[in-house]
């Protein structure tokens, strides 16, 4: 198929960006979003042109690198995928499509459609994690049964890959999904429980500190997860975010 | 030089033991005085970070993404291995150090693995203590499933995403550190060169991948937790900036590189459609728990199937060739890796293959939708003869087991595998060469360690399933932490490390030298244009089958390759900016020199064991013929100018604790 790509262009964080348009040709609906940026790449050097700058990695959606705002949604079209597993039959032939970075005040441009998202690292440095050393004298892992409904929730939540899809979705730049899914994980277990309220109020402060917006429940960032992390999650730190303001530790 | 394994004496139970109570340590005082650079952070990398933090070293931690938690091991699914024996079916640290040294077809070190199945355990109740939610049954206890090559159930998991929360509970523990100010992150850097001064590691230089900085970073060891060189294949189920490069500078700084060769190919990847493609992606060994392998019986339907004509679920039961069932009636479906891998290729060769390359057969989950379906309709008390029940909750059980990777598969096939077969075929997935080390897990170059998949010792010529991530956190977790002790403790009085030796002078400039050449380089080929090339080499002489005059031809043709690459490649941009092309020719050159060391080892070894497959040597019914009389060695290879000039010393492996047979899953 014919495309038109219309991609967001800038040189660095405080460079004036735009949008350059570019054509391409002979894509197969088999390839996957990321291989038909390859093919536009491989096409700019050989002009000796500028490649287009994006960060990706895994390619099977899991490490949550990949990160493009397509035709004005996180990931593109469809529910449960992140960049690197759209594929081209997603589109048809003649279609213009926009390629955008995340735009977020939390996530400064890099180059082009990488930006820097070592926010969400200072939001888990705050606090997510529980404190036991690695020494390996632990408690036999059967030593405290946890109900599968808790794990697997915890498990549901734990699955954020911190791709910031959230965020670049939420009209606040909002992280409080990314923030509350790790409070969630560890504040379901019984292990994550002694740190819990603590957690709760230094990962929240942090991320304010970051300067991600507040949250105003429209839900659009549940929708574009692309692993699916339920506003409940959010609910859940709320919860816990008042009871740890309201009671002492 | 002799290289000395420094493995303990004494009973193989009480090595580990009694090498922890004698190994040097440092005062908890002195490890503030001590630095310890880490590269990368996988589970090798952001566990040894972790730990060595912890005990109160300053760590210096580098990745090349742009945070620690995306390091690959992030992607591995299946799961972890662990001689709990929670499941009393006979599991003990003997049966899976046996089941390993086995498994990997008698190529690697008994004391390492066996300490490696010793502190197995632990894992797991490190991982829970941090948080990382592993699959629990309705008791609220850890669930288990079983790998390949084994018959016990050993197998901890959480849903195909194994890989993930082990990898973020490593994570969490350095960011733990990190917010302490004990592991100073550089994130988006990447290692160009390691440092010698006095003979010994002292630092490296990097290039912030943002703004092209060189830089330089002493300490006092250099850990490599760089992972595994699958890429040089172009085609693999590594991520795309998964590189040789960490290890093999300083295999060019004189850590001898072992068994190159040996390389994994796993048989149920999502097969190859199109010259674009990038990358290859894994649908995870666990699915050979439920999932059965078969062609057709008959080339009449395979062609019909080739051609689209003739839909798999149309085939009869009888018309079906379940082909490692027949082969292999006691390990079936489970048999490991490389016989698996093995077997498809030679259905496929015979012309039995199932898509329209020819390159591909059937994973079927039909036979597991109906069994669970059954059970399940029993246990609730419905009717268990209601086929459209049945298919609909046994349905819901694979989808509870597998959903995601049935997910990742839909998306990118198109095709629905609760409804049609799975179509897959092996592609390369793991590398069990790497940098020699010693029981120490130190190179050949004193202070300088390379742990997890960067290094060579546990799996030998074939890794088993659920083992890598197991020997990531065993490395990091619990055997560097205390053996690099041994070797810092002379250190002490060392003081900072200064970067403004000659040294580093000279490693600087050098590294300088090599980016601006590419950026300067009146090329017009792109790198990838030569990255591919180069995989297409690997894979048709150095791939699943081997033949000595592939070997010496593929030699050649990397030769070449490498000149014209020097020669043609064109980098834009330039050295002092946000490059990705430029970081991928850095890392392609590596490759380009690596793959030539891959067939050279494959070339002297003239055996077929594990992942290494000599055409020259099989068996009547094909399968590999090991020659323990020859080479029953590690191949360590030093470093001379370039890759052909490489020098072998042979090192014999000697198995006190186990008997060598010929490896059957019959």
């Amino acid at each position: 198929m014919k495309l038109t790509l219309k991609v967001w262009r800038q040189n660095g964080p405080k460079e004036k960006g735009k949008i350059a348009t570019y054509q391409v040709d002979d894509i197969s609906e088999d390839m996957s979003f990321l291989e038909m940026m390859d093919v536009l790449n491989n096409e700019l050097i050989e002009k000796g042109e500028d490649p287009v700058a994006f960060d990706h990695d895994c390619r099977e959606g899991i490490c949550g690198a990949c990160s493009m705002f397509i035709n004005g949604e996180a990931h593109g079209p469809g529910r449960g995928i992140t960049t690197c597993q759209l594929h081209m039959r997603s589109f048809n032939d003649g279609d213009t499509i926009y390629i955008e970075p995340w735009r977020a005040a939390a996530f400064p441009i890099i180059k082009d459609l990488v930006v820097n998202r070592s926010a969400f690292d200072r939001i888990i440095q705050s606090g997510g994690f529980i404190s036991v050393n690695t020494s390996g004298n632990t408690l036999d892992a059967n030593a405290i049964p946890i109900p599968k409904s808790d794990a697997d929730a915890a498990f549901d939540a734990a699955t954020c890959i911190g791709c910031g899809a959230c965020v670049a979705t939420c009209k606040n730049s909002s992280a409080m999904l990314f923030t509350s899914a790790k409070i969630s994980q560890l504040s379901l277990l019984p292990q994550g429980k002694p740190e819990a309220k603590e957690r709760v109020v230094n990962m929240v402060k942090q991320m304010d500190l970051e300067g991600f917006g507040n949250c105003t429940n429209t839900g659009a960032c549940a929708v574009e997860c692309p692993k699916g992390i339920s506003l409940e999650n959010v609910a859940r730190m709320n919860r816990e975010f008042l009871l740890a303001s309201t009671t002492k530790s | 030089m002799a290289l000395d394994e420094k493995i303990p004496e004494g009973p193989l139970e009480q090595k580990w033991t009694k090498h922890k109570n004698n190994i040097r340590l440092v005062n908890p005082a002195n490890k503030r005085l001590i630095d310890v650079i880490v590269i990368g952070t996988g589970l090798a990398g952001g566990s040894a970070s972790a730990s060595l933090a912890e005990m109160g070293y300053n760590v210096k931690a580098f990745c090349f993404q742009d945070s620690p938690r995306r390091a690959h091991s992030i992607a591995a699914q299946g799961g972890i291995n662990a001689a709990k024996n929670y499941q009393n079916d006979g599991d003990s640290v003997y049966r899976l150090f046996y089941d390993t040294i086995k498994g990997g077809d008698y190529r690697s070190r008994e004391a390492n693995v066996y300490r490696l199945a010793e502190v197995s355990t632990n894992i797991i109740d490190q991982c829970v203590a941090q948080g990382v939610p592993f699959a629990r049954d309705y008791g609220g206890l850890l669930d288990n499933r079983s790998f390949g090559g084994v018959q016990v159930s050993r197998t901890f998991y959480a849903k195909g995403q194994t890989g993930q929360q082990l990898l973020l509970g490593a994570y969490s523990a350095m960011s733990r550190q990190i917010s302490k100010g004990k592991i100073e992150m550089f994130s988006r850097h990447e290692m160009l060169d390691m440092v010698i001064v006095d003979g010994k590691a002292r630092g490296i230089i990097t290039r912030n991948l943002v703004t092209g900085e060189i830089d330089r970073h002493s300490a006092h060891a250099v850990v490599l937790c760089s992972g595994g060189y699958g890429n040089v294949f172009y085609l693999s189920t590594n991520a795309m900036g998964s590189n040789a490069t960490a290890a093999w500078k300083a295999h060019k700084r004189g850590a001898y590189m072992a068994n190159p060769c040996y390389t994994q190919i796993h048989p149920t990847c999502i097969p190859v459609s199109g010259d674009y493609q990038s990358k290859l992606t894994l649908m995870s060994e666990s699915l050979r728990n439920d999932g059965r392998i078969w062609v057709p019986k008959t080339k009449e339907h395979a062609k019909a199937v080739q051609a689209g004509e003739l839909k798999p679920t149309a085939i009869k039961e009888e018309d079906r060739d379940y082909y490692l069932e027949r082969r292999y009636p006691s390990f079936g479906n489970l048999v490991p890796r490389d016989v698996a891998s093995r077997a498809a290729k030679e259905r496929c060769d015979a012309g039995y293959g199932v898509n329209k390359t020819g390159n591909a057969v059937f994973l079927d989950f039909s036979s597991a939708i109906v069994r669970y379906g059954k059970v399940e309709a029993n246990t609730k008390g419905l009717d268990s003869n209601d086929e459209a029940l049945v298919q609909k909750l046994g349905k819901d059980v694979v989808a509870a087991k597998y959903g995601n990777l049935f997910q990742m598969y839909e998306k990118i096939t198109d095709d629905n595998p609760y409804e049609t077969p799975m179509k897959i075929f092996p592609a390369v997935h793991y590398t069990m060469g790497g940098l020699w080390v010693d029981y120490n897990l130190m190179t050949t170059v004193p202070g300088c360690f390379a742990c997890g998949e960067a290094n060579f010792s546990d799996h030998g010529a074939n890794r088993l399933g659920a083992s890598a991530l197991m020997q990531g956190l065993a490395d990091g977790y619990f055997v560097l932490p205390y053996t690099v002790g041994d070797f810092l403790a002379s250190d002490i009085r060392t003081g900072p490390i200064s970067t403004d030796s000659p040294e580093f002078e000279a490693a600087e400039k050098e590294v300088k030298e090599r980016l601006s050449a590419f950026v300067n380089n009146p090329g017009t080929k792109p790198v990838d244009h030569y990255h591919r090339q180069l995989g297409k080499i690997m894979w048709e002489y150095c791939g699943m089958a081997r033949e000595g005059e592939g070997l010496k031809k593929a030699i050649v043709m990397i030769q070449e390759l490498r000149e014209d690459f020097y020669k043609n490649v064109r980098v834009p941009g330039k050295e002092d900016e946000f490059n990705p092309e430029l970081e991928k020719a850095s890392r392609v050159a590596d490759f380009l020199e690596l793959g030539e060391l891959m067939c050279k080892d494959a070339l002297d070894r003239n055996e077929s064991c594990g992942g290494h497959f000599r055409e020259e040597m099989q068996t009547e019914e094909g399968e590999a013929l090991r020659d323990d009389k020859n080479y029953r060695y590690v191949s360590a290879w030093e470093w001379f100018e370039n890759p052909t000039d490489a020098k072998l010393h042979a090192i014999e492996l000697t198995f006190d604790n186990v008997e060598l047979k010929t490896r059957s899953y019959k």
